[in-house]
Parts: structure tokens; sequence; C-alpha cells
């Protein structure tokens, strides 16, 4: 057994039965972090933030929803947005929320892809991000069958479908996932076990694990220089500042990440409290009626550039086109064939692609939303084409790279 | 710091093109465009005539007129028959004609009265003989014009003033026989009461199902509930379907309602209060909300310009 002295304070007394003294000192007074860093630094920070913005205003929320298709509707529309003390504000938030987490996880992954920071040992990092996305966009479309509206119902009718594997016809797999031959109760109390417990628990686990990825390979920087983190945590530590390379995680980045979290939470209340509509769909405040199909049937906007590459092509190449674009960017750090670790601008024909790849998946996500017509239908296939194309061209472009 | 701007103008750049990309551009391509309302109805001719409250009464109240079928409580006349079993004679409750001249545009009011398809706009389902279950004004005998006009004098002489009609009201008699409330406990026969045991909400029930299915027959489909309408539907959509459906829904068995501008204000009132009921809430709540995290944002700065000072 380990000697205990008497405690000076309770401070003291803590640290000598959990080490806390270790714990901050290797997870946040010395766990160093490069300076030579911008605001999209501080994603990472605001989507951990936001996750827990979401736990806890879902909380709220499950103490009074009903997964019931009978009352799924009534308990989220009527009780919580009419009944409960602030249960409109939880609403707002979770569903803003869900929205907003998107358009930072589009900007930490469109910032890792520029910065090149997938490669020469973060591999991991990339592909528990990844791993997060998927999870995250399951959470997401499992979340949205909850109110039951007409877009819940439509949406999980047309992403269930998609399990039939298309010429394959695998009906059986359709109605095994929903429970049912059509969505109803069976299919509204899985999704909500998916949404309340077992994705939210993969989250956490991969949130862990994507932190933990970082631990080894150490964040990148805006420029790609290669840190010796040993010697400049050592400059640090004797008081030369200026001439490290590092910062310490608490309290200097984390002061950076506060802020930006401040300015990022008035932009995210602006929108729960007056420009709340692009996240809670006025199609999904009509009740889910399986006798009357919607005039647009179209995912969230985070979804649409998929869902753009599925729709301009037969009903099998589309599927197999989805299906590439959902593996393709898992692929990216083996795909990038370059040694150079360093921002795109210095890249050469990887720039090009870099901003072509962004306003392509831009492109998409427009046509996806429109109805697929006359030219909107030209746009989306050359679109969609050029998406495929990108990533064909990859290894070519990146294996003619010179080393910079 | 200039660099941090450059990126951030980057980002902001791609978020607000992506973000009017798939919502107003794409809005404004997957509806059609409707011009905003403004409620002058001007397909319905002005007849001129200055009508007489005093001789409007007789006409209205007067044998076989329009008292045979509605009820007129601001005058404490009772409805021929109760609701069940004029839906089942006409398809659908006829309204209560106390509020219609607060409500009601004049000259929509006078065409309604001679030729209610025409004025509903629904001529499309009363083809090949079939008729409307109102029947048009055919004259007492003098100028139906002048007639016409001494009836909507008298239904306006009659009429509870703007501050009077309530937005609760102004829906019920507008919109509530064929479109239930059920957030306010609007039934489309009346508001739902509090029951003392089972069988007196079973009887009720059965009621409320036997109105529903004549005004389904007879509409062709079930008007939808208008709880959370508000929230469903933009105000624009709204307020141009309310004023002519057919601007929106071609071939809809919707009537034109015919409000006045101040009679759309009502409804739509009353539907923000039951359907969208935190609004003024949320408008209260949320310049406080956002000045504490200007606040935030502020001392965070300084916190970290404090951290970071010795750095470079």
């Amino acid at each position: 057994m380990a000697n205990f002295e008497k405690a000076k304070s309770l401070g003291d007394w803590m640290n000598q039965r959990l080490g806390l003294d270790t714990v901050m000192r290797v997870m946040a007074y010395e766990y160093w972090i490069p300076k030579n860093i911008n605001f999209l630094w501080a994603m990472g920070m605001i989507l951990a933030m936001m996750f827990g913005v979401m736990l806890v205003s879902g909380i709220f929320l499950l103490m009074y929803y009903k997964p019931d298709a009978a009352l799924a509707f009534d308990s989220v529309n009527y009780t919580i947005m009419t009944e409960v003390g602030y249960g409109w504000l939880w609403r707002h938030v979770h569903g803003v929320a869900a929205s907003v987490v998107f358009l930072v996880i589009y900007i930490h992954m469109f910032t890792g892809i520029y910065y090149g920071s997938y490669k020469k040992g973060r591999e991991m990092i990339w592909i528990t991000g990844m791993l997060l996305f998927v999870t995250f966009s399951a959470e997401a479309f499992s979340g949205y069958m909850l109110p039951w509206g007409q877009m819940s119902y439509w949406a999980g009718m047309v992403i269930t479908n998609l399990f039939s594997f298309g010429s394959l016809e695998l009906n059986g797999v359709v109605e095994w996932i929903r429970g049912d031959y059509v969505p109803g109760d069976a299919f509204i109390l899985r999704f909500f076990m998916l949404h309340v417990l077992l994705l939210p628990l993969a989250i956490m686990a991969l949130i862990g694990l994507h932190f933990g990825a970082l631990r080894i390979p150490h964040v990148n920087n805006q420029d790609g220089e290669e840190i010796d983190f040993d010697e400049a945590a050592k400059l640090y530590k004797e008081g030369k500042k200026k001439e490290s390379k590092v910062i310490p995680f608490h309290p200097v980045f984390l002061s950076k990440d506060v802020f930006v979290m401040g300015v990022f939470l008035i932009f995210f209340f602006y929108l729960v409290f007056y420009h709340y509509g692009f996240a809670l769909d006025p199609v999904n405040f009509d009740p889910a009626d399986g006798l009357k199909t919607p005039a647009h049937i179209y995912p969230e906007w985070y979804f649409l550039w998929s869902y753009e590459i599925l729709r301009p092509f037969s009903k099998d190449i589309g599927l197999i086109a989805f299906g590439f674009a959902q593996v393709a960017f898992f692929l990216l750090p083996f795909l990038d064939k370059s040694p150079n670790a360093v921002p795109a601008s210095r890249r050469g024909l990887f720039n090009i692609w870099f901003w072509v790849m962004l306003v392509d998946m831009i492109v998409l996500s427009v046509m996806g939303k429109l109805p697929p017509e006359g030219a909107w239908n030209v746009i989306g296939l050359l679109s969609a084409l050029t998406f495929i194309g990108l990533w064909i061209a990859l290894p070519i472009i990146t294996k003619l790279e010179k080393k910079v | 710091m200039n660099k941090e701007l450059k990126i951030l103008a980057v980002v902001v750049f791609f978020s607000i093109l992506t973000y009017v990309g798939v919502e107003p551009f794409a809005h404004s391509q997957m509806h059609k465009h409707v011009d905003d309302p403004t409620y002058a109805y001007a397909d319905l001719k002005d007849s001129g005539k200055k009508g007489d409250a005093v001789k409007g009464k007789e006409l209205v109240t007067g044998a076989g007129a329009c008292t045979g079928c509605h009820s007129l409580k601001a005058e404490s006349l009772p409805a021929p028959m109760d609701a069940l079993t004029s839906a089942s004679a006409y398809g659908v409750n006829p309204p209560d004609l106390s509020n219609s001249g607060a409500l009601y545009d004049e000259k929509f009011l006078a065409d309604l009265i001679k030729n209610p398809a025409h004025a509903l706009g629904v001529e499309h389902k009363f083809k090949d003989g079939a008729m409307h279950p109102m029947v048009g004004f055919y004259g007492a005998g003098g100028d139906i014009d002048q007639e016409i006009a001494d009836m909507v004098a008298y239904l306006k002489s009659i009429a509870p003033t703007a501050e009077n009609l309530t937005p609760k009201d102004a829906f019920e008699s507008a919109c509530g026989r064929c479109h239930s409330m059920r957030y306010d406990k609007w039934s489309k026969i009346g508001t739902d009461p509090s029951f003392k045991s089972d069988k007196e909400m079973y009887e009720y029930k059965a009621k409320v199902a036997t109105y529903d299915e004549a005004l389904k027959a007879y509409m062709g489909a079930m008007p939808p509930d208008l709880s959370i309408i508000i929230r469903a539907r933009s105000h624009h959509f709204l307020s141009t379907f309310i004023e002519n459906p057919q601007s929106q829904l071609e071939g809809t068995s919707m009537p034109r309602v015919g409000l006045t501008k101040d009679g759309e204000v009502k409804v739509m009132e009353y539907l923000t209060q039951i359907g969208d009921s935190s609004k003024d809430k949320r408008e209260s709540l949320g310049p406080w909300v956002i000045l504490f995290f200007v606040i935030f944002s502020v001392i965070a700065y300084f916190w970290k310009q404090s951290m970071w000072k010795d750095l470079h």
C-alpha cells in the first residue's frame, strides 16, 4: 500500500489519492500545442463544446419526448414547445446546434485537408475524425426521425429504401431495418434508441480516440513545419516563451479557444432566436402522413452533396457512386501520394484540387436541394462526375508533386 | 491578426454562398411566385349602391332568407338546425353571421349573397348541374343590387368593432367550421368540453367524427388541423393562400375566404398565438442571451491577450 500523509488541504487530500497534479500536467499544463496557428485550430474545441450543448439540451428534451408514432409529434410541438417552461428554447438550441455542428465539421475537415493534417503520422487523426463524421451523420438522421413530421417520415422512407441495394431488391433488409413494412412505431422506437443511447456512446468513445490520436503526432501548424516538441517544450519551461515554438494547452491555447467560442456563440444564439428556419424545416411541422408524399423531399443541407451524387444517375450506378462518396474521404491519407505535409497554397496542382473540390461540393449541395429538372439535372450530373473525377485524379496529381 | 481576418473572410464567404444556394435560392426555384396579397378583390365589381341597414334587417331575418339556415347570435337568433344536422344536409355547418360584417370585404359579401360559388372561387367544383349548398339570393322584388347593399349594410351594422373582435372569434368565424385547432381544443363544432365520464367523452367524439365524415365527403379531403400551420408554411404562403387559395393550389376545394386586410391580420394573430406561442418569449430573451455572449467574448479577448502577450 502506498504511503499516505496527513493532508494539508482538501486539494492535497485528493491529490494523494487521485494524482490530480499529474493528470493536469499531462493533459493540460504540459500538453504542447504549436504556437503558429490561427482560429481554425479552435474548431475542434467548438465541436466538443457543441456536443456538450446537444447532450445537455437533449437530456432536457428527453424528459418530455414520447417515442410513439401517435404521440411523438404532439409531445414535441405541443408539450415541449408550449407547456414546458423554456422547452421551446431547448428545442431550438438542439435543432439549430445539430445543423450548425455540421458547418463546423465541414470547416474542420477542410482545414485538415488544406493544411495536410492527415499526413505523416496523422492518418489516425483523420480516420477517427471521419468515423466521427459518420456517427454524427447517423445521429443527425436518427434525431431527424423523432419529431415525426412529414419530412421525418419521408426521409426515413427514402433513406431506409437505399438498403434494398437497387436491383438486388433486398426488401427483406429494408423491412428488417424498419421493423415493419413502412416506418411506424417499431421504426421510431429503434431510431430513438440509436439517437439517445447507442450513437452518443459511440460518439463519446470516438471523441476520446480522436483526441488520443493527436497525442503522439501532435497538432499540426499553419506552415506544416516539423517541430521538435521536446526541445520547444524545454525552452518554454525555461521561460524562453518567445523562442519556443509551442504553448501549453491550458491556459494559453484554451484562452484563444474560449474567445473564438464566445464569438461563435454570438452567431449561434442569433440563429437560435432569429434565424432557425434553415435548421427546423417548415415541412416537418406537418404531421407524418404515409398517404401524402410532400412535393419536394430533400435531406438537411449537410447531406445534400452526397444525395446529389446518388440522384443524377440510374438506380444502381447512383448507389455505387453514393457508396464511393462515403468511402472516398476515409481514404484521403492514402490517396494523397505527395510527401509534402504543407498548406495547399504551396502544393501546386493540389491547391487547385482543393478549391475545385470545395466549390464542387457547394454546387452539389445546391443541386441536391433543387428539383431534379432540366438544367439543374445536367449541372448536378456534371458536378457529381467532377467529384468522382477529382478523387481519381488525386493520386496522380499528388504523385507528380515535387518535394518542397 | 490580419491573416486571421483574411481566413475568416474566406470561411464566411463560402458559408454564405452555401446558405444562399440551399436556402433562399433553392426555395425561390421550388415554389412558384405569387404576388403579395392586396385584399382588394379586384375581380369583383362594386355596385356603388348605398345600403340601408333597416331594410337590410328585414331581408336578412325575413322568412326564407339568410336566417333560414344561418344563426345570428348578435340578434339572439339560433340556427334552425344543429351543426351535425346541417353538416349532413349541406356538408358543412353554415356560419353564424354576427361577425361577417367585420371580417369580410363588402364587395365579397355582396357577390357571395348573389352567387356563392363565384365569390368563393369554387365554381370548378359545382359544374354539371351540381349546386352550391348555399342558394344565391334571387331578389325580393325590387332592385337586387340595392337589396344586397341593404343586407351588407345591416351585417356591418350589427358586427363588432375591430377592438371587440378577438383573434379567436375571427378564426372560429372564418376558418373554424372546416379546420380544427387541436392545440386550442377546437373541434369544428365547438370548443371541446371537459368530460365527467367516458360515456360523455365517447358521445362527444362520435359527434365530432360524424361531422368530420360529412365535411370530408363535401370537401373531397379532410381540411388540415391548423394548430401549427404558422410554423409549417411561410407568412407569404398563408396570406396569399387565404386571399385566393387557387393562386397557390390550383383546383383546391378550399373556398376563397374574403377576409379584409384587418380580418386577415386577426386570423394570423390567432394562428401565431397557438402555433408559435413562444414567439414573445423568444423575442424578449434573445437580446439578453446575445448580450451575454458579447460581454463574454470581450472578457475572453482580454484574457487571451494577457496570455499571449509574452509569446511573440
